[in-house]
This record gives structure tokens, C-alpha cells and sequence, in this order.
């Protein structure tokens, strides 16, 4: 059977996305951090390939890149600019992103397609369910949109704005200001030094309004990483994973020190050069943990309905580029979402990332990371072992199947009334290694009856 | 039955005097007379209209918790001629031995003072004052040098005086019999055994429902938290103390947690609390401690660099600073076998007129003090609240952890407990780990010092405390102890020194605590 031989022969290619393409012979490499009791600190750093962490169970060996003779590959993203065009890629294969993901991930079209996105809500269902998309902070492109851009300053002086470059990630060249004055002497400098160049690139920036009121925890500002797979576009099935973080800034969040850029943002790659780091504490809870921070302070009703909003940001987000993106059944997407909670437990999306971090800083990082590999490469599948029908997959929850899936089994009941749970379990009991024995097993339990 | 009468009109004295002097005392009164205003108070039934309205205002249910709150806390005299060292600790052994541990850590402390050439307390100049102001919410940004500082002691210096303790009027005799105690401690306390825990902790019996066990993904909520959760509410809208303390005893609800802890501990914020807070704060910026280094040292250490509480790092300097300098933490010195050391006003060396307590609240901070502190941030975010909650927690269950007495609840009794629970039901286990050099106080001595904080996850460790408040004893900690080296036990028969042994036990944050506790009390074959 071909599948059972796919088992037996699948070559799998795997880059960390941060290096470059690496050349024939080099190994592919998953830096991690693991304890080492003969280090003082307690962590030593190793190498470890992801083919010994996560393949094992798989079957799966190391294939060739140059050649082209893989089944899976989990790409980078500049090759897949220089190469997915004319990659001829038989039905069982599988690459890690889709073609025109920066319609989600960078800025400046994420908001371009979520502001489309609701104006057509409003058209077709009105201004309530519009509303759902006021997620995301009031955003213009520069310099395309500098003119609405300084309308919009206009009106509210006094309220601070951030400068994100669109295609830049681990929070550099992001700035703060709330002056005219202050960007329009960014504008000279990168304009002077474009014109010294031969090559004129000129980086897409986006202001946002800046959230002023963040909810803090011991008096620092955090936001949150969460995991969503997306499995194809047409039709829209999302998963959703239980785990993820909550990244908090080293210092005391003050609007005073608009200039201290390690106060206001919270990516782990700034924080790492923030003079107040020390790399044992890690600067991140799991989201188990914030939930049950919040439980305790606030009342379950409260973080049920922020987790319920945490979803619908998910949803809209993928909904705004589901005609855009370009279907491809060899295509999946593992995104990191970035969401900020203000202090009336609003969540807001700062940015979705196509290529989340995969280095870990603290052991239980590394788990939570490994762990959700494994869970990815469950889903995907490569070996066919799912039906099709399931809910959930280690830590995966079935989010988004061409429509909202209930936690109840049955059809969903969308009539508005009746209590309409989500399958999501953001935050929750994360019992995966069970849930995937009892899966498997009852799988093949379903194969040899029906064979 | 006389004596019983005379005991109990001896203990109605007692409260009542301690009661007097309280704010409770003073706002009964003025109600009391503000009272007379009202209609239904005839002065024919003067006393009986004002019980009655004293019921039908809540302020009854106020007082009540104040007796038992001061029923909880004071221990009873056992006879009206004993003295006051009696109170404090009964056996003279162990008063003598708390006495030299003492000298000891205050030694150690002046020379370090000596050797630094710091004062042990100094007044700050104003401009520093100002600074430590601004600073105030965010003193874990400070990085003063710590380098020299050295905690005063460690857990493990505290075990090694308690594995010396002896009773000199007990004679062990040479020869080894069934009866000879295989562990460190070797005092003749009386602990618990397996059947008398189980008649003490009743309610967490394998018939009662449990919050840590029957509020898991699997279970129903309709089966027990449902209905829990609806008591808890109940429990706080009458605001009885008595009546959440039982409640507690199945876990506490999330939610509920803070509000049921502050009423165990019948701790309400009134405007006079925030001020008392106000009013230390004031002291910390005013006056440098060198305990202040020592505690800022201890954060650093431990609490900074745990995955959880490093969030709360400012907090545990903005608690435990006001605490050193809290006199009335002193009261408690009344039924603590431990002694507030004393310090004399330079020059002044023994002249009882210039003696001063140092700390002022008489307490050093040993390494490993702020995990006290840290997973009450997790309940309490204002300032003054959170101090609160965590001097009456130290003041009834905290300072029993590092003083030398006998108290069933000291820490004497903890280990002694601790070891006679394995020694009897797990003898194999025992005897193996005695053997290859890793005896199991060693190992188990840190949790139990620290009331297991900083090594249980947090929700697991709330809820072992929510069993503390319920059943007013540090007990269980020893009972836990015992129930994770019950659980551990097949891997701790294979190793063969005492770092393997550690090295299992290193990580308890996976460990589920009241499953642990249950089946160790209630489901294994004794």
C-alpha cells in the first residue's frame, strides 16, 4: 500500500526558520535549551535535531533539499518566495506555509483585509456583529496613509502612537511617540539615508494607536503568544492550542519613558538585551497559570468571556484573508498570535506571526514547544491515520470546521439560543500524552474493524 | 465539672481582656450608644433590645469571630499558677535549646554587621527618603550590592540543631529494639499515628468530596463543585469565621479564596489598617535596617528566580519591609517558645533602660523567608490587604516552622511525625534510604520549613493551604511529606546515594497534592 511505504520511506526536510536555507550536508538543527546538572546555572545549551525529538514515532527520515525529494518540509520563508511557484508537489505532500501568508502576517495587510473585511460584515449583518472585528487598534499605512494618518492625530492630541515596521520581526526598529514632530524627523532621516543608497527600499511602516492602558501584573506589562493552526482556508478549518505564554516586559510599565522601548515591548528577543535580564527567570508564565491569576482575581465569568473574545479575534483575523489567500490543499500554517489585554480585560491583536519562534528559553518552554510540534505533525497527518472526524488532537482543539464547532457533540446548535460552547480550551488541562493514546488506540480499534 | 467552670470563666477573662483593648471594643461601644437613638430600644429591656439589634446588625457575628479567632490563636493556660515561659513552651529542654539557637543566629548577625561595619540600624538622609519614595512600586528595580551579605542561616543549619536535641531526662538505652526511632529526630514527642490522622482529618476522607480531587475535567460538576460553590457564597454572605473554617476543610473554590481566607483569618480592612500600613511604610523610609539587606538579599535569591512569583518581587519587599519594623508582631513572642533578640543603643551594652528589639518586630529572616510571602500575591493585590493576610498567617502558623518547641504543630513535631509515619508504614523504604546515607528528614525538611512553597505548583499549594486554615495545624505538611515518599517510593528503592534520592524528589511541581494525601491516609493497607 502506498501509504504504508510512504510510512516507511517519508522523507521530511526541516529548517529552523531563522537560519538561512542551509547547504547540502549541513544538518537541519533545533536549538534548545535543556538542563544539565553539571552546569552551575542549571542549563546547558544542546543541539538537538528535530528528527531525534519529534520523528521517532513518525517513521520518518531525513530527506534532500536541494533534489526536491521530500514529502513534508517545514520551509523557510525565503525559499518558499524563491521556490514555491515552480515546485511541482505530488497530492501526499506537505509544506509548512501558504503561499501569500503576509496577507495575515504582515501589518500593514493584515489590517488592509480586516478593515475590508468589516465592511462587508457591516453590509451583510449589520453594525453589531462589525463591531466583533473592533479588535485590533486604529491603524494607518505610511507612508501611503499619512494624510488620514495625521487626521486622525489630529483629533486626539495627546494619545500615544507606535511605529512598527510591517516585515520586521523580534520588535525591531519599533518606536513610540506622540509628537508630529517626532516622526516627520524619522521621515528625514530615512529619507536622507535612502537617497545615499543605490538600491531605494523603502520599508512600509504602520502607526497604531497605542494601548495606553494595559493590564499589568506586579506592575508589568505582558501580552499573550497563542498558537493557531490552520489547516486549509477553503473551506476554513482552524485548530487551536492549549498551551502558550504570556510574555511579560522586565521593568514597571510608566507612560513616562516613552523612549524605554524595553518597558513597552515585551517580545523575548528586546527583553534578552534589556540591561535588567537575567535569561534563568525566562520573563514568561504559562497560560494555565494566567488563567488561574485571573480566575482568582476577577471571577471565572470574567475570563470566560475574555477567552470567548480571544476566539472571536482568531476567527475574524482568518475569516478577513479566507478568499484572499491562495487555497492550496499542500499548504498548512502554524501561527503565533500576539494579543494584548488592556485593564477592562479587552484583548486586542497586536500581530500574527507565520514563523513563531521556536527556540526555547526555559525548560518548560522547550516542552510546551516540542510538545506542540508533535501535535502539529499529528494533525497534518502524513500518515493518514485520522478520520477526519475528530475534535481534538493532543493539544489541539478543533476551533473552526467551515463553521463554529460546539464542545458538544452533535450539530451545533446556531440558532442563537441554547448554550453554544466553542471547542476551544485556551489556558486549560493540557492531558495530551492521554488523549492521544486513547485516540490512537480507538483508531486502530476503527481500522481493523473495518478492514 | 468545677474545675472546668473555673477553667472556662478563666478563659472568658482572658478574651475578654484581650478584647478590650481592641478596635472591635471600641466600635462595639459606639454602636452600642448609637443604638439607644433607635426605636425598638426600651430601656425596661436595655440589655436584651441591644443583644438583639447587636444580632440583627451583623456586629454579633463580628464578635463572635473575634473570640474565635483569639480561641484559634491563644493557646489555653494548662493551670492559672504556671508561668509565662510555660506559655511559651512547657518543656525546659527544648526553652534552653531555643535559648542557645538564638544566641547563635544573633552572633552570627553582629559579626556580620561588624565585619561589613554597617549599623544595625541607621536613619536615612533626606534625599534618600525621597528616592526609596519614588522607588516605592518598583524596588526590585534596585541592584544594590548584595555581594557581601550572607543569610543569616539556611534550613539545613536549623536541621542540624534539631537532629542534636536531646531530652536529657530521657534515657534511649544502647541495645535496638522495635521501639528504637530510626530517623534523625530523637525526642519523645507524641505524634499521630495513621488511625488517629484519619479520625482528624475526616473530611478528606474517600466518601467526602474534595476540591483538588472531584473538581477534575473528568468529574461532573454537577456531582460535588456545583454545589460547593454555592455553600462557599453562602458561607462568606453570613461572614462567620467558625463556619468557613469547616467549609475550607473540602478546598476552596477559586474565586472565593481571598474572601474566605481573610475572614478565617478575620482580617477586615478598615481605615485604620490602611493607615497602620501607612505608618510602617513610613518607618521603612525613614529608617535603614540592615535585616533590610538581608531580605532584599533572601528576594533576590529565591523568590526572583522562580517561574512564578518572579511577577511579584516588588510586593514581597513592600510586605516584608513594613514587617520588620511591626511592633505588634511582638505580642506573638507571648506563646512562641522564641525570644525577640535584643540589641542596646551604642555604648549602652547591657543596660536594660537602652535595650531595643531588633528587628523591631523581632523576627530574622532566613534564607528562603519570602516564599512565606510570595503565593499570597497571588490572592492579594493591594499593599495593605496583603500585609495583613501574612502577618496573621506568621503570627499562627509561619513562626511554629524555625522555633525549637513542642507544640504538635512546631516543627519539632513535624519531623517527628514525618519520620514515624515512614518508619511505620514504609519501613522497606526506611530502612533502604538510612542505609545508603540519605535519610529522609534531609530531604524533606526544606518543604516542610517552607510549608512547601516554591516547590508545589501554586494552585496545588493553595489548596494545601486552604487545609491548614481549616484545620488550624501545620500537621499535614508532615502527613505530605510522607505521602509524596510514599509515591515515589518505587523509584527512591532503586537508588544508592543520597543525590540520586534528591534527584528524584527534585520536582514536586507535577504532584497533585490532595489525591496524594487521600490515598495515603485512607486507601493504603496499613
Amino acid at each position: 500500500m502506498f501509504l504504508s511505504a510512504l510510512r516507511e520511506h517519508a522523507r521530511i526536510y526541516f529548517v529552523n526558520p531563522h537560519k538561512n536555507v542551509p547547504r547540502e550536508g549541513q544538518k537541519s538543527e533545533y536549538h534548545a535549551f535543556q538542563p544539565s546538572t553539571s552546569s552551575p546555572q542549571g542549563y546547558g545549551r544542546q543541539d538537538l535535531t528535530f528528527e531525534n525529538q519529534n520523528y521517532k514515532g513518525h517513521g520518518l527520515s531525513k530527506g534532500k533539499e536541494r533534489e526536491g525529494e521530500w514529502d513534508f518540509y517545514w520551509c523557510d520563508l525565503s525559499w518558499l518566495r524563491e521556490n514555491s511557484d515552480h515546485t511541482y508537489m505530488d497530492e501526499h505532500v506537505r509544506i509548512s506555509h501558504f503561499r501569500n501568508h503576509y496577507e495575515l502576517t504582515r501589518k500593514n495587510y493584515m489590517v488592509k483585509n480586516l478593515k475590508r473585511f468589516r465592511k462587508q460584515l457591516e453590509r451583510e449583518a449589520g453594525k453589531l456583529e462589525a463591531a466583533k472585528c473592533d479588535f485590533f487598534p486604529k491603524t494607518f499605512e505610511l507612508p501611503s496613509e499619512y494624510h488620514l494618518f495625521v487626521e486622525e492625530f489630529r483629533k486626539n492630541p495627546g494619545i500615544t502612537w507606535i511605529m512598527k515596521p510591517v516585515a520586521r520581526s523580534q520588535g525591531k526598529g519599533i518606536f513610540l511617540f506622540r509628537r508630529l514632530k517626532d516622526i516627520m524627523d524619522w521621515r528625514k532621516d530615512t529619507r536622507n539615508s535612502d537617497d545615499q543608497k543605490d538600491d531605494i527600499t523603502v520599508e512600509n511602516y504602520v502607526a497604531q494607536r497605542y494601548i495606553e492602558n494595559p493590564y499589568l501584573i506586579g506592575g508589568r506589562k505582558f501580552d499573550l503568544r497563542v498558537y493557531v493552526l490552520v489547516m486549509s482556508y477553503i473551506p476554513l478549518r482552524a485548530w487551536l492550542y492549549r498551551d502558550g505564554f504570556a510574555r511579560f516586559s522586565n521593568t514597571r510599565f510608566t507612560l513616562n519613558s516613552i523612549d524605554d522601548q524595553y518597558v513597552h515591548l515585551t517580545n523575548v528577543a528586546v527583553q534578552k538585551t534589556s540591561p535588567d535580564y537575567h535569561p534563568k527567570k525566562g520573563s514568561k508564565w504559562m497560560l494555565q497559570r494566567f488563567r488561574q491569576y485571573l480566575a482568582s482575581k476577577h471571577g471565572p465569568q470574567a475570563v470566560e468571556t475574555l477567552f470567548r473574545d480571544m476566539d472571536n479575534i482568531f476567527i475574524k483575523s482568518l475569516q478577513s484573508v479566507q478568499k484572499v489567500i491562495i487555497s492550496d490543499k499542500h499548504c498548512f500554517e502554524l501561527y503565533g498570535y500576539d494579543i494584548l489585554i488592556d485593564q477592562d480585560l479587552k484583548p486586542w491583536l497586536l500581530e500574527v506571526n507565520a514563523s513563531p519562534s521556536l527556540t526555547a528559553s526555559s525548560q518548560e518552554d522547550y516542552e510546551l514547544k516540542t510538545c506542540l510540534l508533535e501535535d502539529t505533525l499529528h494533525v497534518v497527518d502524513m500518515e493518514a491515520r485520522l478520520t477526519g472526524r475528530e475534535k481534538r488532537v493532543g493539544g489541539f482543539d478543533l476551533m473552526w470546521n467551515d463553521g463554529p464547532v460546539s464542545r458538544e457533540d452533535g450539530p451545533p446548535d446556531l440558532s442563537g439560543m441554547g448554550n453554544f460552547v466553542t471547542n476551544t480550551h485556551l489556558g486549560c488541562v493540557n492531558d495530551r500524552k492521554k488523549q492521544l493514546r486513547q485516540l490512537f488506540c480507538s483508531l486502530q480499534v476503527q481500522k481493523k474493524a473495518s478492514s | 465539672m468545677l474545675q472546668e467552670e473555673s477553667d472556662l470563666s478563666l478563659i472568658i477573662a482572658q478574651i475578654v481582656q484581650k478584647l478590650k483593648g481592641s478596635n472591635l471594643y471600641s466600635q462595639l461601644e459606639r454602636q452600642a450608644w448609637a443604638s439607644l437613638q433607635r426605636p425598638e430600644i426600651k430601656l425596661e429591656s436595655l440589655k436584651e433590645d441591644i443583644k438583639e439589634f447587636f444580632k440583627i446588625s451583623g456586629w454579633e457575628k463580628k464578635l463572635q469571630n473575634a473570640v474565635y479567632s483569639e480561641l484559634s490563636v491563644f493557646p489555653l493556660p494548662s493551670h492559672p499558677a504556671a508561668p509565662p515561659e510555660h506559655l511559651k513552651e512547657p518543656l525546659v529542654y527544648m526553652r534552653k535549646a531555643q535559648g542557645s539557637w538564638e544566641k547563635r543566629i544573633l552572633k552570627s548577625l553582629n559579626s556580620m554587621c561588624t565585619e561589613l561595619s554597617i549599623p544595625l540600624a541607621r536613619k536615612r538622609p533626606v534625599g534618600e527618603q525621597k528616592e526609596l519614595l519614588n522607588k516605592w512600586n518598583e524596588m526590585g528595580t534596585d541592584e544594590p550590592d548584595l555581594s557581601l551579605f550572607r543569610p543569616v542561616y539556611a534550613p539545613k543549619d536549623f536541621l542540624e540543631v534539631l537532629i542534636n536535641l536531646r531530652n536529657p531526662n530521657y534515657e534511649n538505652g544502647d541495645s535496638l529494639s522495635f521501639r528504637t526511632h530510626l530517623g534523625l529526630i530523637q525526642i519523645p514527642l507524641k505524634v499521630k499515628d495513621i488511625p488517629e490522622l484519619k479520625e482528624c482529618f475526616v473530611e478528606l476522607g474517600l466518601n467526602t468530596g474534595q476540591l483538588g480531587i472531584d473538581d477534575s475535567t473528568q468529574v461532573p460538576p454537577e456531582l460535588f463543585e456545583n454545589e460547593h460553590v454555592r455553600i462557599g457564597q453562602k458561607v462568606l454572605a453570613e461572614q462567620d469565621s467558625a463556619a468557613a473554617q469547616q467549609y475550607i476543610r473540602q478546598g476552596s473554590p477559586t474565586a472565593l479564596r481571598a474572601e474566605l481566607w481573610a475572614l478565617i483569618l478575620n482580617i477586615s480592612s478598615e481605615p485604620e489598617d490602611v493607615l497602620y500600613y501607612e505608618q510602617l511604610k513610613t518607618n521603612v523610609i525613614q529608617h535603614d535596617l540592615l535585616v533590610d539587606s538581608l531580605i532584599y538579599k533572601d528576594v533576590k535569591l529565591t523568590a526572583s528566580n522562580d517561574d512564578y512569583y518572579f511577577v511579584f518581587e516588588d510586593y514581597l519587599y513592600q510586605v516584608l519591609l513594613c514587617f520588620s519594623r511591626d511592633t505588634s508582631v511582638l505580642s506573638h513572642f507571648a506563646y512562641n517558645s522564641a525570644s525577640p533578640p535584643k540589641s542596646y543603643i551604642r555604648g549602652k551594652l547591657g543596660l536594660e533602660e537602652y535595650a531595643v528589639f531588633y528587628p523591631p518586630n523581632g523576627v530574622i529572616p532566613f534564607h528562603g523567608f519570602s516564599m512565606y510571602v510570595a503565593p499570597l500575591c497571588f490572592l492579594y493585590h493591594e499593599p495593605s490587604k496583603l500585609y495583613q493576610i501574612f502577618r496573621e498567617m506568621y503570627v499562627r502558623f509561619f513562626f511554629r516552622l524555625h522555633s525549637i518547641s513542642s507544640h504538635p504543630s512546631g516543627i519539632v513535631s513535624l519531623c517527628l511525625l514525618f519520620e514515624t509515619l515512614l518508619q511505620t508504614y514504609l519501613p522497606q523504604l526506611f530502612y533502604h534510604l538510612r542505609e545508603i546515607g540519605a535519610q529522609p528528614l534531609r530531604i524533606s525538611f526544606k518543604w516542610m520549613v517552607r510549608a512547601f512553597s516554591g516547590y508545589l505548583a501554586t494552585d496545588q499549594l493553595l489548596l494545601l493551604w486552604d487545609r491548614i486554615l481549616g484545620y488550624n495545624s501545620l500537621e499535614i505538611l508532615a502527613v505530605l511529606a510522607a505521602a509524596v515518599f510514599a509515591f515515589r517510593a518505587v523509584n527512591l528503592m532503586e537508588v544508592t546515594s543520597l543525590a540520586a534520592a534528591e534527584a528524584v524528589l527534585a520536582d514536586l511541581s507535577t504532584l497533585k497534592v490532595m489525591p496524594l494525601l487521600q490515598i495515603f491516609l485512607f486507601a493504603t493497607v496499613t
